[in-house]
């Protein structure tokens, strides 16, 4: 058995404190010992962001990351995204604009486009295209993905 | 009428789950007690095993069982089955080597499956698995189908003699022969249609239990056709009867064919969960998922077309060999046959059409369908031709279309392979495409182009696929061993509110949504009270699956004709209730009505008196109010369409930019515009992945060299262009929604557009051919060597 580690952080605005195994990944946590299953596997090695958290603000691919390094962080994952009217307006974007089939890949979409959004003040419709270049979606050809993201941030093709 | 009943863009029910994270797929499906299984896979493409030694991995911790091939044989599980047969052209039956759930002896691919592993938690599977060790003595490999049958060829299984799975044809050879030869034109062209990796983005997993004292065995797995799924594996493998044996398939994270097979890794779960009494898990990684999941495509095809001298098509003359991996997956036979070369025809009416298929076996991973299926690749050889016809002939590529177009009014139209076609306007399609992709304004952009240095091309498809499959019976005439109908059961609630279901499964496509649409219109019911149950074998009464466009045109009309069973019962029920003869009721939007007065009767309140039936025909009619229904096609439906993509190559670079993409499809009547164009634009962007981004490619000692997300490039955001879609609506005859599959057109129609296009930028290089998937090496190499002087620097 590999050594643990004892982490605090902030899950979804609530604070935890868990020991876990020191190898343990930031997606196993979430899916194998938290059920927290929104979150996906889907490569494994950062390759198509289905697994993307935000860890204090920043989108990460949680396959890539040690959970041990949750420790002292704030984390939010597809379950804690909301706002004060209920759906983050992200989630309704998607809903509206038909942007989602399998749904597989949109916790990960979505968190993602949060993402962008939060830290892009002049985010142009090209620019949100290269900026979701890291989560693979195998159903929707993006199209609709790209319109729903630009009509939360506001801006026009 | 209902507002969100057919052709409303009502928003999908389903979405709220997925965007919240809610999404039940099988991964996050959890059992108290469940073990976890980890396959040891072969390392070797073609290897004698002399032992597998379980020994070390029994005793690692945590470890329950550790399962081989010879525990397979004692248990005498069946192979894995085959759903269709190929008559050669001899009148013989096609191989059939079986394909045993574990390793008998021989690993013929990477990836194979030797031994199982269970154990406590997913991580010991996996570390056990680690000490397995496999003895086995190489052999030498083959991978590519047109080397299987060269004399010397390794050889892959003693029932298939030089690797042949089977030699088929389909058309009148003699008569092509002789229209060939007279014709004043012939093109020709070698094309290879690469192997694809499917790459649904949730990997294939599986759960399986067994209820030790009922005896029931329950498998909830990614697949696209539960009760298929059941069928197969319990009566052919697994020796398991079907009432004691419920397959579920939930949320389930895309298909692309690629979940249709029973898979050696759902056979091997249920087997261990019965012996072991205890709920057995496994989750495909990535990796596994490139090596098992059945891939697509991988043909070689020569094909000529003869054009008289007014550029009308003669004779169409096509040899193909198609690679279908080490075993015969369960559909494998079926797409480079029946639904490849009865496409042949297009949308043309090419009088004299033949076509040879040799399969052939090889040490890489089994070959099944993936989006479009054997029509990908007719469609791909197809336009090329004609493509090609037009730059050799100095015809525009359009008129020579439309020269060869089967007739608007032509239909039904028998087409000289197999087909026949229900109704169509391609001239109609296609020049809504030229108008909507600005085609008279190409010259001007291209030449725009030229001042920037770069080669701006167009390039064309005019598509056609058969969807819905099938008439059953035709079905089984060409080999089908299962019927090809759906079922659908609707049933009214006391209550008004209206449950249903169905035999087919959404994995994406949206029928929570579009077949509440269905129900609400026919039954005239708010959309809001009816609820859509799919996927599993428990609760639905028998189905055979989504896959081929199927679902709306199969599936929904066997709600339609359930709903029509619900509206006879109905005013039988509505004529006791308004004392008038059951001949004077009519039905429309939700009410039933002694015609020529205003005494009605709304269908909640029929359902109601069916379910209370304090005033009821109860010595004629039985109570309830709850319909089943089969549907067999007569046909198939044949969805088409116009597209023309427009490309930018950058000459110095190869680089390759979509710059306009415009889809013209006409896929019948339309339940939800919004779903459709979704399924258009993603299955453009597959068909572009085709064409300038994917391939499964294997190096000379069987190794999947693309073997992961770092190495086979799938479409990202910033690679899919935006598209300008539009449709035509030509009604399908042969169902009564009026639908045609749409699930496909896509795929199948972008992949020629796009090399067309390339093509049509490079003429000037002297380049009039390239192999997929045009990647800006394989571009800037085919400038390279184009003939044309200025491509030297
Ligand atoms: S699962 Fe983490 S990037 Fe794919
Ligand atoms: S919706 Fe299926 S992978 Fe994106």
């Amino acid at each position: 058995m590999s050594a643990t580690v004892e982490i605090n952080f902030t899950l979804n605005g609530r604070k935890r404190q868990l020991t876990i195994d020191a190898g343990l990944s930031a997606l196993n946590l979430l899916r194998d010992k938290l059920d927290m299953t929104g979150t996906k596997y889907a490569c494994g090695e950062g390759e198509c962001g289905a697994c993307t958290i935000l860890v204090d603000g920043l989108s990460v691919n949680s396959c890539l990351m040690y959970a041990a390094d949750f420790d002292g962080r704030d984390i939010v994952t597809i379950e804690g995204l909301r706002s004060d009217k209920g759906f983050d307006p992200m989630q309704d974007a998607f809903v509206e604009h038909g942007a989602i089939q399998c749904g597989f890949c949109m916790p990960g979409m979505i968190m993602q486009a949060r993402h962008l959004a939060d830290t892009n003040k002049d985010l142009t419709y090209d620019g949100l295209k290269r900026g979701l270049e890291g989560n693979v979606c195998r159903c929707t050809g993006y199209k609709k993905v790209f319109d729903a993201v630009a009509d939360v941030i506001g801006i026009a093709k | 009428m209902t507002e969100k009943g057919i052709g409303a863009a009502v928003l999908r029910r389903e979405d709220r789950r997925f965007v919240t994270g809610k999404g039940q797929y099988v991964d996050d499906l959890n059992r108290a007690g469940q073990a976890h299984a980890c396959f040891v896979r072969s390392a070797q493409a073609h290897a004698e095993i002399r032992k597998v030694d379980v020994s070390r991995a029994k005793s690692a911790p945590g470890v329950i069982t550790v399962l081989t091939g010879e525990d397979v044989a004692a248990d005498k599980l069946g192979s894995l089955p085959c759903g269709w047969g190929i008559t050669n052209k001899d009148g013989t039956a096609m191989a059939e080597p079986g394909w045993p759930v574990l390793a008998q002896g021989r690993v013929r691919y990477v990836g194979e499956a030797i031994a199982m592993v269970i154990a406590t938690t997913r991580q010991g599977a996996r570390d056990a698995a680690e000490l397995v060790e496999v003895d086995t003595s190489p052999l030498p490999v083959v991978v590519q189908a047109t080397d299987a049958g060269k004399k010397g060829a390794p050889q892959l299984h003693e029932a298939a003699a030089n690797n042949q799975c089977f030699d088929w044809e389909i058309g009148d050879r003699a008569a092509t022969d002789a229209a060939i030869k007279a014709s004043a034109k012939v093109v020709s062209l070698d094309i290879v249609n690469q192997r694809l990796v499917p790459n649904a983005m949730e990997p294939r997993a599986a759960l399986a239990e067994f209820d030790t004292n009922s005896g029931l065995l329950t498998l909830h797995c990614a697949c696209q056709a539960p009760h298929a799924m059941r069928l197969l594996l319990g009566a052919f493998v697994l020796n398991q009867a079907e009432h004691k044996f419920r397959v579920v398939a939930p949320d389930v994270g895309g298909g692309f064919g690629s979940k249709i097979p029973p898979y050696a890794e759902y056979a091997a779960l249920c087997w261990a969960a019965r012996r072991l009494g205890q709920p057995v898990k496994w989750t495909s990684s990535r990796s596994e998922a490139f090596l098992t999941d059945a891939h697509g495509r991988d043909h070689v095809t020569r094909a000529e077309l003869g054009l008289d001298k007014d550029g009308r098509f003669t004779a169409l003359r096509v040899s193909t060999v198609a690679n279908l991996g080490a075993y015969l997956s369960a559909f494998g036979p079926l797409i480079p046959t029946y639904l490849y070369a009865t496409l042949f025809a297009g949308q043309y009416t090419t009088p004299a059409i033949h076509a040879e298929v040799r399969a052939m076996f090889t040490n890489t991973t089994p070959v099944d369908a993936y989006r479009g299926a054997g029509r990908p690749e007719a469609t791909y050889m197809l336009e090329r031709l004609v493509e090609t016809a037009a730059r050799e002939l100095g015809m525009d590529p359009a008129e020579l279309r439309r020269r060869n177009f089967v007739a608007a009014d032509a239909f039904p139209y028998q087409t000289p392979v197999a087909l026949l076609y229900d109704s169509g306007d391609y001239a109609g399609a296609l020049d809504k495409a030229l108008e909507l992709a600005d085609v008279k304004g190409f010259a001007k952009r291209r030449a725009e182009a030229a001042k920037r240095g770069m080669a701006r091309g167009i390039g064309y498809s005019t598509p056609i696929e058969a969807t819905g499959a099938a008439p059953s019976a035709i079905a089984g005439q060409l080999g089908a061993r299962a019927g090809l109908y759906e079922s659908a059961e609707v049933r009214f609630n006391p209550t008004g509110s209206v449950t249903v279901f169905s035999g087919s499964h959404s994995h994406g496509q949206g029928h929570a949504t579009t077949f509440a649409q269905i129900v609400a219109s026919t039954l005239g019911v708010p959309y809001e009270n009816v609820e859509v149950v799919e996927g599993d074998t428990a609760r639905t009464q028998f189905g055979m699956g989504t896959y081929g466009s199927r679902s709306t045109s199969v599936g929904g009309s066997a709600i339609v004709k359930a709903c029509d069973k619900i509206i006879a019962k109905g005013k039988k029920i509505a004529a006791h209730l308004l004392e008038a003869s059951e001949g004077d009721i009519e039905f429309e939007n939700g009410n039933f009505t002694v015609s020529g007065t205003d005494r009605t009767k709304n269908i909640a309140e029929i359902a109601f008196a069916a379910y209370v039936p304090h005033n009821y025909p109860l010595e004629t009619l039985e109570p309830g109010l709850n319909e089943q229904a089969f549907f067999d096609p007569a046909n198939f439906n044949f969805p088409y369409g116009a597209y023309i993509c427009e490309v930018e190559v950058d000459p110095e670079t190869g680089f390759t930019r979509i710059e306009r993409f415009t889809a013209i499809d006409d896929v019948g009547n339309v339940i939800n515009p919004l779903i459709v164009h979704g399924q258009v634009q993603g299955g453009v962007a597959q068909g572009i992945g085709q064409a300038m981004f994917e391939q499964g490619v294997y190096d000379e000692s069987g190794q999947l060299l693309t073997g992961s997300l770092m190495d086979y490039c799938l479409p990202r955001a910033d690679d899919v262009p935006s598209i300008d879609s539009g449709l035509t609506v030509t009604p399908c005859p042969f169902n009564p929604l009026g639908v045609k599959g749409c699930g496909e057109m896509g795929t199948i129609g972008s992949t020629p557009a796009v090399i067309n296009a390339i093509l049509d930028a490079l003429k000037d290089y002297g380049v009039s051919d390239i192999q997929m998937p045009a990647t800006p090496l394989r571009v800037w190499q085919a400038i390279r060597n184009g003939s044309a002087p200025q491509a030297a620097e």
